[in-house]
């Protein structure tokens, strides 16, 4: 188990450099540099090289990876172009805001998912399960923004349940220790100040989860019915145990692999998915940040955020693969 | 008093749009106490479904509807709700199944998997339970059954994890047990270690068993009874000496000649029953079985034949049975072209009530009748 771990981190290194190369080569060849987002359309070809130079952006490319890679070993993601401040700063404060968004995603995709696709199961071809199937496929459909502004609509502008943006009411003051709202109201026992995070991300979260939600519920279902067919279902009912040991023992355990699966592979998904989703309620994570520093060529920023994403997905993966080998014993490693 | 008395089984199962299909059609047969019986056809004949409905492992589904009755020392397994049937299963009456490796939970320890029966149905638990587990391992024939008890299906092989169903089924000392082709997904030498196995379970513990097979062989080894199904009902019950020396319904006799031996010549081919099971009549038309007779008569259709009782406690479902050897004088001429035997042209004194026959006077009619 130890040197399974050991073994795929250590894969993360080579893929890593792999990842970024590629991407440090591609978004230099896009059309259009930070020069122009600087200076726009006005800019003297003049100005334009002094810029590049002075952003060393004059140097053959593997000059300048060889210099990325050199600050990245001392965790130095540069700096960014348009804020001027350290990436990793920037990311210090924002990541935190998409990291709990996500969270929150996935314990809504999760918690409601598994048992509504299991109940689908149970009751198939009654009223619960056309629901359930309908009903996800219309959260597959929707398109999050969309949804965004219904809920807000619904649940903030009519009925006041929830705020309609931001991550926090500005009027509390809040002790900052970790950027995480929630977590530093609890650490610092500031119950109202958690209390306050944690509602302010119910709509975004919800917003996000829809998606991986409506995934979830069709996927439990579809296991939990094939997994219902077979014949070691059987043998438990043969065998006279209580239906609750069959349902717990024999389906729910069989049916979590191919879930479990997908949950990893939702995971990565909703982290770069968060963009819409933090613009439309105001939430300062590094979505919006991040669309930012697409249209302005904020090299650093995307550089960082790439790399970050993709540490967070193989990072889930390997959660994901360890999980399912305490399941699976077939496939323990 | 039989220990379990199946009368009447009907299994319907319907689907919208489709005309309803009578899986099991009025399949009566009785077990009793200590007694292997066999319940032996071709695939879709009924016998699986049969077993399944006994247990109440049909799917509970508006589509699926079974009649009739399954009496168990007194009462009617068809009858019980969902909790007093699960109080009997596993405990009472227990079932092996055909492949062992699907039929075990693949991510759950051996070892659960049989004390899950023991603390549901004899209250044990912890230590206790896994010494149990470990002795039933051990009963069944798996060496090093400590180690056993913590492994998973796939690391067992074959043969091993059959024996582990059945410490499963045994695990409660049940009075019935019912085996759905125990030995189907095993290699032949295998397969004979279960059936070995099986017979001294039985004979030790005196347990029922219902023997469910298509495999003559191991119904010559192991059954007491045998009843033939076909179509979904029984076509001929008795007992295994007198229905291997003479069977009496042409589909026995079918069975039984279809059989390879080892001792025939080289170059010899072998006897199917021509025809497959979907070529049936339904059995109020008459004898489901007609259309692949060699002994079909007018009066096979019209109207189902009657189960007839012979005074040496055999029953067949067939106005035309196969003869007797030896008896009536017509026999041998009847007997030695059965495929010239043109539909109404064989003289009605093929009478049901034979008179008994000593077993093992004159060769079985299966080698009579090649000429």
């Amino acid at each position: 188990m130890f040197r399974f771990i050991v073994r795929r981190l250590l894969q993360l290194i080579p893929t890593l450099f792999g990842l970024s190369l590629l991407l440090f080569i591609w978004l230099r060849r896009l059309p259009g540099g930070p020069e122009t987002a600087i200076l726009g359309e006005r800019g003297t070809p003049e100005m334009r090289a002094a810029i590049r130079r002075n952003m060393g952006l004059d140097e053959p490319i593997l000059v300048q990876y060889a210099r990325f890679v050199r600050r990245l070993i001392r965790l130095d993601l540069g700096t960014s172009t348009a804020t001027k401040r350290p990436v990793v700063t920037e990311f210090v404060e924002r990541f935190p805001g998409t990291v709990e968004l996500t969270f929150m995603a996935l314990v809504l995709a999760i918690g409601v998912g598994i048992p509504l696709g299991y109940l689908a199961a149970r009751r198939r071809g009654r009223l619960l399960d056309h629901l359930s199937v309908g009903g996800s496929l219309i959260g597959i459909c929707i398109p999050v923004f969309f949804l965004a502004y219904v809920f807000k609509a619904i649940f903030s502008e009519n009925l006041g349940w929830f705020p309609s943006s931001g991550r926090q009411d500005p009027t509390i003051d809040a002790t900052r220790i970790t950027n995480f709202f929630v977590l530093d109201g609890l650490l610092t026992r500031e119950w109202d100040a958690a209390a306050d995070a944690l509602w302010h991300l119910v709509l975004p979260g919800l917003t996000l989860a829809s998606i991986p939600l409506a995934i979830i519920v069709r996927i439990t279902r579809a296991s939990v019915l094939e997994v219902l067919n077979e014949d070691f279902v059987r043998t438990a009912e043969a065998k006279g145990l209580t239906e609750s040991t069959v349902r717990r023992r024999h389906v729910l355990r069989n049916a979590m692999l191919p879930v479990v699966t997908s949950i990893g592979l939702l995971t990565g998904g909703l982290l770069s998915g968060a963009v819409l989703t933090e613009t439309v309620f105001g939430f300062t994570g590094i979505g919006a940040f991040v669309a930012d520093a697409i249209s302005q060529r904020d090299y650093p920023v995307l550089m960082g955020f790439i790399l970050i994403i993709a540490v967070v997905y193989v990072l889930v993966n390997l959660l994901v693969d360890l999980s399912y080998s305490l399941i699976d014993p077939r496939v323990r490693v | 008093m039989a220990l379990l008395e199946v009368d009447d089984l009907c299994v319907t199962f319907s689907r919208r749009g489709q005309r309803p299909v009578r899986a099991v059609d009025g399949v009566s047969f009785s077990v009793d106490a200590g007694e292997v019986v066999g319940l032996v056809g071709e695939s879709g004949c009924g016998k699986s479904v049969t077993s399944l409905a006994v247990m109440g492992l049909l799917p509970r589904q508006p589509g699926v509807r079974v009649d009739g009755k399954a009496v168990f020392d007194g009462t009617d397994l068809l009858q019980l709700d969902d909790r007093s049937r699960r109080d009997i299963r596993g405990r009472d009456v227990a079932m092996i199944f055909q492949d062992p490796l699907s039929s075990l939970n693949p991510v759950i320890p051996i070892g659960l998997q049989v004390t899950e029966v023991l603390t549901r149905h004899r209250g044990m638990r912890g230590a206790a339970a896994g010494e149990e587990a470990a002795r039933l391992l051990d009963r069944v024939g798996i060496p090093d059954p400590k180690r056993r008890l913590k492994e998973y299906p796939h690391q067992l092989s074959g043969g091993m994890r059959q024996r582990a169903l059945i410490a499963m089924a045994v695990a409660c000392k049940p009075r019935l047990l019912i085996a759905d082709e125990p030995t189907t997904a095993l290699d032949v030498t295998i397969q004979a270690q279960i059936l070995e196995l099986l017979k001294e379970l039985v004979r030790d513990s005196g347990t029922a068993l219902v023997m469910i097979t298509h495999d003559l062989g191991v119904v010559a080894g192991l059954c007491d009874t045998v009843n033939v199904l076909y179509a979904g009902r029984v076509v001929e019950t008795a007992r295994r000496r007198p229905l291997f020396r003479q069977p009496r319904h042409p589909y026995t006799v079918g069975l039984l000649g279809s059989v390879p031996r080892l001792d025939a010549g080289r170059g010899e081919r072998l006897n199917p029953i021509p025809g497959s099971v979907r070529d049936v009549l339904p059995w109020p038309d008459g004898c489901a079985f007609a259309p692949r007779c060699s002994r079909r008569i007018d009066e096979c259709v019209g109207e189902p034949p009657d189960l007839v009782l012979t005074h040496d406690g055999r029953s067949y479902r067939c106005v035309n049975p196969a003869p007797l050897p030896g008896v009536t004088p017509g026999a041998d001429i009847r007997a030695t072209a059965p495929t010239e035997v043109e539909p109404g042209s064989v003289p009605a004194q093929a009478v049901p009530d034979d008179p008994p026959t000593v077993p093992g006077l004159g060769p079985a009619p299966r080698e009579e009748e090649k000429p």
